[in-house]
Parts: C-alpha cells; structure tokens; sequence
C-alpha cells in the first residue's frame, strides 16, 4: 500500500498547474517529432536535457516523460497518413494502417492508434507498478542464447507477411541482414562491407535511410507512376461523431490485436537488447495468426493498427524497467534519461527502488498523466492530419519528398546516406514493380543488429555447438516454438498440394 | 516485364556474388576461442540470396510468378517520364544541397515541383516554397538544434545572421 | 499585424546588435552551434560523461552557441576519427575520447589518422578499472579467483578484442598463466548486466558500469587497476599491493579537430577549464571514482605520446 502512496503522491504532483502545462507542450512537441520521419523521442528527450536543469529535477522528470509518450503516438501518425515509418517502432503500423488511409479510412486507422496505444501504455503502467522489482531477474536471465532465440521467434512471425513468392520474401529478408552487416563489426572491431572503401559506409547503412528510401521515395514514386499521377484518395471527412464511430469500430475489431500487443509488448519491451521493434512485429504477427481470418490483415484491418501501436507503447514504458531497475538502457532514448538521472544525481540499479522511492513512482505517475493528456492532445490534431491527407497530390508529394530528404540526413546527419537513401528509393521502385516484398527487408536490417552478436556470443560460449540454443531452459522452449512457426506454412503448403494430388489421382 | 524479372534476378545474383566475394575480407568460418568471424554472417546469408535468385529465375521459366506471366512492358512512356522527372528532380535536390544548402535546395525543388510539374499557380507555389523552409529551419535549427547542411561558404554570413536570431 | 511589426522591429534590433558585437572580432567565439562528437555509442560510460559536460555548459551558459552531441562510435571510434579529420570546419568541432584515441589508429593503419595532428583541449580525468564476479560465486579474494581459473573453462565478458578491458584480462592471462574464453559485447553496461545475470563469470568494469549491482549486493569487487586503492572500494587491493607493477586508466579528455585555429583552441580550453573546476564535475568525478587529473595543452601531447608507446606494448603482446 506504501507504493499506491507513493503513486498518488506523484500523479498528484503531476496535476500541479505548471506541471500540466509542462506536459501539454511536451505531449504537442513529442507528437510532432514524432511524426517526423527521421526524429524520434531520442532527439526530444536529448535536446530538451539540458533545457531541464532550469525547472526542479521533479518538473523536468514529468516534461521528459510528457516528450517521450507524444514521439511514441507521433511514430503512427506518419505511418498512417504518408506511408513512411516515422521509427523502426512504427513499421508494423504501416502494414494495415497505410491500406486504411489509402481506402478513406485514416480517421479510423489514427484514431484505433490512438486508443490502441493509450491502452498499452496503461496496461504497461500497471504492470510496471505491480511487478517492477520482480520483473528486473527476468531481464537478467536473458543471456545472448535467449536474445536470440527471440529474434528468430520475431522473423518467424514475419515470415508470411511477404506474401505469396516465398523466394523474394527470404531474398529480401536475407539483404536487409546483410546491409545490417554493413559499417564495423561489433565483435572484431574490423571494418567490412564497406563498398568501394567509401568512408561513408564505415557508419554503417542506418535503418531510417533504408526505411525512408523504400517508402518515402521508392513506394511514393511507384504510386505516381502507377496511378498514372491521378491519385484520389476517397476523401476523409473528420468530425467528433466521426471520431467516437471511429473508436467503437476500431475497437470493436482491434480489441484482441490491443490486448496482445499490450502484453507481449511489455514482455518484450523490458528485455535490454530486444525492445519495442521486435516487440511491435511480433504483436502483430501474433495479432495476425490468432485472428478469425487472418487474409484480412495486411489489407487494413484494425487490429493490423492496434497490434503494434499498442505494443510499442507498452513495451516503451517496459523499456524503462531494465533503465531503472538495473542501470541498463534498452534504447537510445532511455539512455539519455539515464544519463540524466546521473546528473540529477540518481543512481539507477538495483537500489534505486529502495533509495529513491520518491523519484521512481513520481515518474511513473507522471506516465499515468502524460499518457491520458498524449491521448486527448493526439485525438484534438487528428483533423490536422486528415485535412493533411485532403491536400492535393502534386503538393502532398514534393512535401513528402521534401520530408523524406530532410529526415534522411537527420538521422545520421551525414549526405553520404542521403544519396544512398535515393539509390535505395530507386532500387526499391523496380523491385517494387516486380513484386518483391521489401517491408522484410526494412525489419530485417532493425534486428540484424541484435541478431548477429547474439548468435556468434552463444556460439563462441558454446564453443561452436548449436545445440546451446535448444537445451537452456528459455531458450529451449522460444526457438523449438520459432521453428514450428517458421515450418508451419511449409507443412500447410505440402499438405495442400499431397490433398490436391490425392483428388486428382481419385 | 518478363524481360525484366530475369534480369532483375540476374542482377541480384550478381549482387549476392560480390557481397559473398566482399565479406571474404574477414573470416568467413568458426574461429576457435573467438567464435564466428566477422565474414561468416554475411557470406552465408549472401549464399542464400543466391540460392533465391536460383529459384526465382527457376520460377520464371515455369513461368509461374506473376510477372514472367505479363507481357506488360517494365515502364511506359509515361513511366519514363515520371522517373526522369521525379526522379531527376530529387537527384538535382540533392546534388544541390552541398550547393545552396538544405534550405535553398528545398526553395529550388519545391517551385519545380509545384509548379512545373504539378502547374500550381505562382501564388501556391510562392506561399508554400518560402513558408515550408522557414517551418523547417525553425523546426529543426532553433527547436531540434540539428544543423541541416549549409552548402558552400558564400551561405555562411546568412546562416550565421540567422543564427544571431535564433539561440 | 502590430505583432508582425514588433517582431520586425526586434529582428532588425537583434541584427544591429550582433553587427555591434561581431566589429571588434578579437577573440573566438562559436558562430554556430558546436559538433560535439562522442566517440562511442549512446548510453557508454563517455556518452555519459559527453553529456554532463554538456549540461554543465548549458546550465552555466557558458557557450554562445549550444553543444550538439553527435555519437559516432562505430569501429572502436573510428567514424568519429574519420568524422574529425575530414571535418570541413574544425574551429566548430570536438570530440570527447576514450582510449581508443591510442588504440583504434595502431589498430587499423589504413584509416590513415595521425593524433599528433589533434588539437588538444582537455583532460577531464581518468576512470579506473576493477575486477569484478558475481556474488553467488564465493569468490572474495583474487587468490581465491585466480585458483578458479586456473581450473578451466572460465568465461569473461568485455566490450571487444583490443578494447581497454581486454587489455588488462591479456594482462592477467599473461602474468597469471591464465586461459580465458572471452565474450565480447555492445557496451560496458551490457557486461556488467550479463554479469549479475550470470552469463558470464567475471568482467573488468569501470566502477561506474558496475556501481548499481554493487550497490545491491549482486558484483563483487577483487582488484583495481589502479595506482592507489579507490576511495569508494577502500578494501580492495591493488595489483600493485599483489606485486605486479601495473595500472590502467580509461582516459576521459576532450580534443579538437586538426586543423583547429589556435583563437578556437584556447576558446575551448578555457571552457572546459571552467567546466572542470565546477563544483558539478568535482561532485562527478567523486561520485563515479573518476580520478582526478587535470592537464593543459601541453602536458597532453606529451601524455599522448606516452601512451601510444604504452599501447603499442599492449597491443603486441596481446598478439595484435
């Protein structure tokens, strides 16, 4: 009870007056950085540090988490109305949510993003609030065998996403790993693949500049092309009614795609090296396989949107747990507020919980408030995204193109990746043309990264034996679960065809 | 398209050769004491592009992938000339931007696009390629504190007026 | 439309103003905002320190144009290397370094970077290493360690082959007749986590990684690698008290692009000059075990060449 104390202590010093306005300009600037390809929380939560030292260290806690919950709503915005992910956390929203868009729906598909995510991040809270200390042994008992058998439960859930030429789809899935390769290699420290020695590549090839290049310019240039430049989205219409029939359909048809993403969202999130990415696919790809039919997603289907917008969310405030309780960030952005919390003069880890109780569920009840108010504030702009959508084609495009460029260079701040951001758009045109799936590639180069580090440091503990991913006690159970995932549309295929030459044999 | 789908896979089979030949820089076995070398991830993923290049010309000559089935060609006239112009239009925005800045390149690109291709009148064109640099620069120098490129130095003593107004 | 017009009135103000304060240019002052490189990953113990330092400038407003942190760890340091040298406006640029300053250019030749031709701007201190296992382990002492050992099949984890860890456990194989299994990782903090998670037996850690788990029973500390016991680890001995003369620091100083203007320099100098005797990094330096150690210009090139000597040894007898 000295907890729920403790919690309503923070949550009260989050209504104070200037607090709440702390939030309502963090949530707005969160959001629109959020929308913006190329910047996520990571770039609000690190220029507004320093802006933090001149409110008390209590204030400044709240503005941060204020930012980091508007980027996390922002990510599906872009998503949703330009077809870019606006972070690697937002692909999976692109799936449904862009077809949603393009049918007339965006209302439908931003406001289930909305509640979605308001929802996972409630789940999440509570969650944290209930078992934070306890969860913090878990994170510590994934070693890299258990990471990694993780990453191949995440391609396995992916696997049928790429559609029906099962060779693309691995193609693709293949160099998105291998331009994840690109730059250093993490273990050796040795440079490799990098292209005609072009120093360039040294940093190697960041997801955003595959991610904007696939959707921003390759995707965009298709549609021109294809729709021979006489586009017509189905005209959205926004008004309040709109938006409550929006949020009883999307609901009514997300609501279990919600509900997991909301929990296996917050599991996933609170492993340090996975996070919200795999976090977001997977919920997805569960939401998929456990839906009534399954052919539906992928064509805009609400709960295609509430899978992964509430799994990103929930596994966001998940990310915090492994910060707080253990000292360890679990993404870029959680280890700026880290850093922050050293300069606040807190030290994160095992006894923070104990130490500074006041600190720990004043941020969380900060979570509870900047949550509800993310939510009010992302429904209120939602007409200005739609009237956004209702811009005419020939000024939507250059400002999209334009958005593309700009947040291409942001991410790495370097014009190396602009260019390969085009050759990438131009390479994904013809690709797309001829029916490759590239969305494999764009999650395949965000969890290369984990993948590969994880995979060569069990073998090396295992001394070269494969079979370390199948007798550790989690381990064993995540990869034998993967494996049948990743088999399973093969047996349905041989099935098929064993029943089909059975009939034609009758 | 059939033309194209067999030599979009030979190319790609080109491409998985040179990425397999490329990370033979590094060790592409089982080091012993060290684990995998840094080569072994890429290669035999690399390997198994080619394999996949392999099945997908395979699939071309059963002739049962959707686009060795269509006699559409790869690009129309029209398809043409949205690369050439769209594409082009990108590529000098780029190639701009070490010239005149991010900001000038956005100005330069924006009146191409509206009104040459999209034959908005100069007033649409005006308002909006003036305000959309001015949102961004706002955006991402004063609030973000990203400096986006700033071309050659003959934009310095612009930008660092600018600068003077913003911090 | 009054409010355009104020806002004319103010802009043209503002204009007359900086053509005020720009005539007499004498010294250097930053015209646009400075590239703060940081030569690891976010979250590291630098990026940390990148960080603060930034806070503090900011909190004092001691700079006229902010400090952007930029992290550019790829390849032990070396984008931000690269980044350094062909920077196209060194008097805006500077990097926050770690060892690999020494390490990374013997390293990997090819890279062509030659530090000498580094602006030196200042040494914020140096951050000690220690050796650490998990609780569960019963180990308490480094005899008790080394006799576990010595029994085989023992597994560490570091931050890479020829990182500033890896140095010091070749040093221990070395001098102890040791055989290690070494699991490189991501960071520091993802060794001192897979430590308390026992994945792996034993880490060397800069206190600062490893002082959560510390706290909290879970890490023991054996040895430092220091030159004196550590104020914050008063019972744990130094390998120089077992009898090896040895000691290795992880440095945490600043530098400028090559190429820097000397005005530029000494701006930066004089900045983290102040920045250092702050009572906010003082408090740092205590609260991190960072040791202390002020140097100017100088001193620095000089310590740098000490050090490239000294890693060169390392490297070469680790096989590098």
């Amino acid at each position: 009870m000295e907890i729920l104390g403790l919690l309503t202590d923070g949550v009260l010093v989050s209504l104070m007056p200037i607090n709440i306005i702390l939030i309502l300009i963090g949530v707005t600037l969160g959001l629109f950085i959020g929308a913006m390809p190329g910047l996520g929380s990571v770039n609000g939560v690190a220029i507004l540090l320093p802006i933090t030292f001149l409110v008390p260290p209590g204030s400044a806690i709240i503005f941060l988490a204020a930012i980091y919950y508007g980027a996390m709503y922002g990510g599906a915005i872009s998503s949703i109305t330009l077809g870019i992910p606006g972070a690697s956390t937002a692909v999976a929203t692109t799936f449904d949510g862009r077809p949603l868009a393009l049918s007339g729906r965006a209302s439908l598909a931003l406001v289930t993003a909305a509640i979605a995510s308001f929802i996972g991040g409630t789940v999440s809270n509570v969650l944290f609030t209930i078992f934070a200390p306890l969860l913090a042994t878990v994170a510590l008992a994934f070693g890299p065998p258990e990471i990694f058998a993780l990453m191949l439960l995440a391609f396995a859930t992916f696997v049928g996403l790429g559609g029906d030429d099962i060779p693309k789809t691995i193609l693709s899935i293949c160099l998105g790993l291998v331009f994840a390769a690109v730059g250093f290699d993490e273990i050796s420290g040795a440079p490799r693949l990098v292209f005609f020695d072009i120093t360039g590549f040294l940093h190697g090839i960041n997801f955003l500049v595959l991610a904007i290049g696939v959707y921003g310019i390759g995707e965009m240039i298709w549609t021109i092309e294809s729709t021979r430049g006489e586009i017509t989205t189905t005209e959205a219409r926004m008004s309040l009614k709109g938006i409550i029939t929006d949020s009883k359909e999307g609901m009514r048809r997300g609501w279990k795609g919600t509900a997991i993403g909301s929990f296996l969202g917050f599991f996933v999130g609170i492993l340090p090296a996975a996070g919200a990415t795999p976090g977001s696919l997977m919920s997805y790809g569960v939401a998929k396989l456990m839906a009534k039919n399954p052919k539906e997603f992928g064509k805009g289907h609400p709960g295609g949107v509430a899978a992964p917008e509430a799994a990103n969310n929930s596994a966001s405030t998940g990310a915090m747990l492994p910060m707080l309780t253990l000292g360890i960030p679990g993404s870029p952005t959680t280890a700026i507020l880290l850093g922050g919390m050293v300069i606040w003069g807190l030290t994160p880890g095992p006894r923070l919980f104990t130490d500074q109780p006041e600190f720990v569920w004043g941020l969380i009840g900060s979570f509870y408030i900047s949550n509800i108010f993310a939510l009010i504030v992302n429904l209120a702009f939602i007409p200005l995204f739609i009237w956004m959508l209702r811009m005419p084609f020939t000024v939507l495009a250059p400002l999209i193109f334009v958005l593309s460029v700009v947040g291409g260079y942001a991410a790495t701040q370097d014009m190396h990746d602009v260019w390969l951001m085009l050759g990438f758009g131009f390479g994904a045109f013809f690709l797309r043309k001829l029916d490759y799936p590239l969305a494999p590639a764009v999650l395949a180069i965000v969890l290369g990264p984990i993948a590969e580090p994880t995979l060569r440091q069990s073998l090396l503990l295992s001394s070269g034996d494969a079979t370390i991913f199948f007798t550790r006690p989690i381990a064993g159970p995540i990869t034998i679960i993967a494996i049948i995932l990743i088999l399973l549309p093969l047996f349905k295929l041989i099935a098929g065809k064993m029943r089909r030459a059975g009939t034609t044999q009758a | 398209m059939r033309l194209a789908e067999i030599v979009t896979a030979g190319v790609l089979a080109l491409l998985s050769i040179y990425l397999m030949w490329k990370s033979t820089e590094l060790n592409v076995g089982y080091i012993p004491d060290e684990g995998p070398g840094g080569g072994f991830w890429p290669f035999w993923l690399s390997g198994i592009m080619l394999i996949c290049t392999g099945l997908i010309a395979f699939n071309w000559f059963r002739r049962t992938s959707p686009p060795s089935q269509s006699t559409d060609v790869l690009l129309d006239g029209y398809g043409k000339r949205t690369l050439v112009l769209v594409g082009g239009g990108l590529l000098g925005f780029i190639a701009l931007i070490n010239i005149i800045s991010m900001y000038g390149a956005m100005v330069v690109f924006l009146i191409y696009y509206l009104r040459f291709l999209g034959r908005h009148s100069w007033t649409l064109t005006a308002i909006l390629s003036i305000s959309i640099p001015v949102v961004f620069f706002i955006f991402f120098e004063a609030l973000m504190r990203i400096t986006l490129p700033k071309g050659m130095k003959f934009t310095e003593p612009f930008y660092n007026f600018l600068n003077t107004i913003i911090y | 439309m009054t409010l355009t017009k104020r806002m004319f009135v103010q802009m043209a103000g503002a204009a007359a103003l900086a053509g005020a304060f720009a005539a007499p240019a004498a010294a250097f002052e930053p015209t646009k905002p400075v590239d703060f490189v940081i030569m690891a990953g976010a979250g590291g113990g630098a990026d940390q320190i990148a960080r603060f330092l930034q806070s503090v400038a900011e909190k004092k407003d001691l700079t006229s144009r902010p400090l952007v942190p930029n992290n550019k760890g790829g390849g032990s340091g070396a984008e931000a290397l690269i980044a350094l040298k062909g920077t196209s406006d060194p008097d805006h640029t500077i990097l926050v370094t770690l060892n690999s300053f020494f390490t990374t250019p013997l390293r990997q030749e090819n890279l062509g970077i030659d530090i000498q031709t580094f602006t030196p701007v200042a040494m914020m201190g140096v951050d000690p290493f220690v050796l650490w296992v998990h609780k569960d382990s019963g180990i308490t002492t480094f005899e008790d360690w080394l006799a576990k050992v010595k029994e085989g099949g023992y597994i560490m984890g570091g931050t890479g082959k020829g990182q500033e860890d890896s140095l010091v456990i070749t040093f221990l194989e070395q001098n102890y007749d040791l055989d290690i299994k070494y699991i490189p990782y991501k960071g520091g903090g993802a060794v001192a986590k897979d430590l308390a998670g026992q994945q792996i037996m034993a880490s060397v850690n800069n206190p600062a990684e490893a002082k959560g788990f510390y706290a909290s029973g879970d890490v023991v500390p054996l040895v430092a690698f220091s030159d004196e016991r550590l104020a914050a680890f008063p019972d744990v001995p130094t390998v120089k008290e077992l009898g090896k003369d040895f000691s290795y620091y992880n440095q945490r100083a600043v530098v400028g692009a090559p190429g820097m203007s000397d005005e530029a320099a000494a701006y930066y100098q004089e900045l983290f000059k102040t920045i250092y005797d702050t009572q906010e990094w003082q408090d740092y330096m205590t609260s991190e075990s960072l040791s202390p150690l002020w140097m100017g210009p100088d001193e620095q090139k000089a310590y740098w060449n000490t050090q490239v000597e000294r890693h060169k040894e390392l490297l070469a007898a680790m096989g590098e």
